[in-house]
């Protein structure tokens, strides 16, 4: 086992048991915490596939920019711990079987598969993942569609903007 | 590292994401399991990118097989971005007129 696979398998590990850990969080301001740590170990994967960009824009924009306007939501809203509903033990119940028997599913199709035997992924080599190719294509090849998300801000600004001013 | 166990990794957090959605009532938490979904889906588009540029690479040593994968996890999270905004803003809005963020009060958006 080398240094790889620990490292694959321990922040895979510490990024389930966060996932898990937002679900059964109480509080929600713990929720978004254990979120963050789930964030954090999906960039340490990225790194390890060499796809530094995104790495850097997902702890900028999910940990950074998007997780901190919900901790700013809840502790506008100032919750109360008590005072938040809970479903029924049956729904919850039905809730996480239907969910076990959906990941049941897709792991029992995935293991049946054969186009996914014996491919490997490329850890730790390949530069397409670094600044210079990401910014080649996206300025040449997806330059439209980069403009269009601009756009797509400025509506999304106007609307929070007047959904909130109500 | 086969592919396999990344589809595994991710088809764990996607389903996690799922059961939150299903389980709880609080609306914040439930927009926070949909990005979970978001991220899980994500990872496994920068996976498969790596995967194809893996096997290209045996082809041609300069190929950049893979780098759309990776731009279109770029664009999703701009996507995400502005979708949180927006969707924060109507929780806001919810709260204000309700006093909870209960969704099951969004029942009465059927009749």
């Amino acid at each position: 086992m080398n240094i790889l696979e620990i490292l694959f398998f321990a922040l895979s590990a510490f990024a389930i048991i966060s996932a898990i850990m937002v679900l059964i969080s109480k509080n929600p301001i713990h929720s978004v915490l254990w979120l963050i740590l789930v964030f954090f170990s999906i960039s340490g994967h990225y790194i390890l596939l060499n796809a530094q960009f995104l790495a850097i824009v997902n702890i900028i924009v999910y940990a950074g920019a998007i997780m901190v306007l919900f901790l700013f939501v809840i502790m506008l809203m100032n919750v109360k711990k008590d005072k938040e509903p809970q479903k029924q033990l049956w729904v919850k119940l039905i809730g996480v079987i239907a969910g076990g028997s959906f990941l049941t599913l897709l792991i029992a199709l995935v293991k049946q598969n054969t186009s996914f035997q014996g491919r490997d992924v490329l850890l730790k080599e390949g530069n397409i993942g670094l600044i210079h190719p990401l910014g080649v294509a996206l300025f040449t090849d997806y330059v439209v569609p980069f403009e269009i998300s601009s756009v797509l801000f400025l509506s999304a600004m106007v609307g929070a903007v007047i959904i909130g001013k109500k | 590292m086969p592919i396999e166990y990344y589809i595994f990794l991710c088809l764990m957090l996607f389903s996690i994401g799922v059961i939150g959605v299903l389980t709880r009532r609080n609306a914040i938490i439930v927009f926070m399991c949909i990005e979970l979904m978001l991220n899980a889906v994500n990872l496994l588009l920068v996976a498969f990118s790596k995967m194809n540029y893996g096997a290209a690479k045996l082809i041609s040593a300069t190929t950049t097989a893979g780098i759309d994968a990776q731009i279109f996890v770029f664009f999703i999270m701009v996507v995400a971005a502005a979708e949180v905004s927006i969707g924060l803003a109507i929780i806001v809005m919810m709260y204000r007129n309700t006093h909870s963020i209960d969704i099951n009060f969004l029942n009465r958006l059927k009749n």
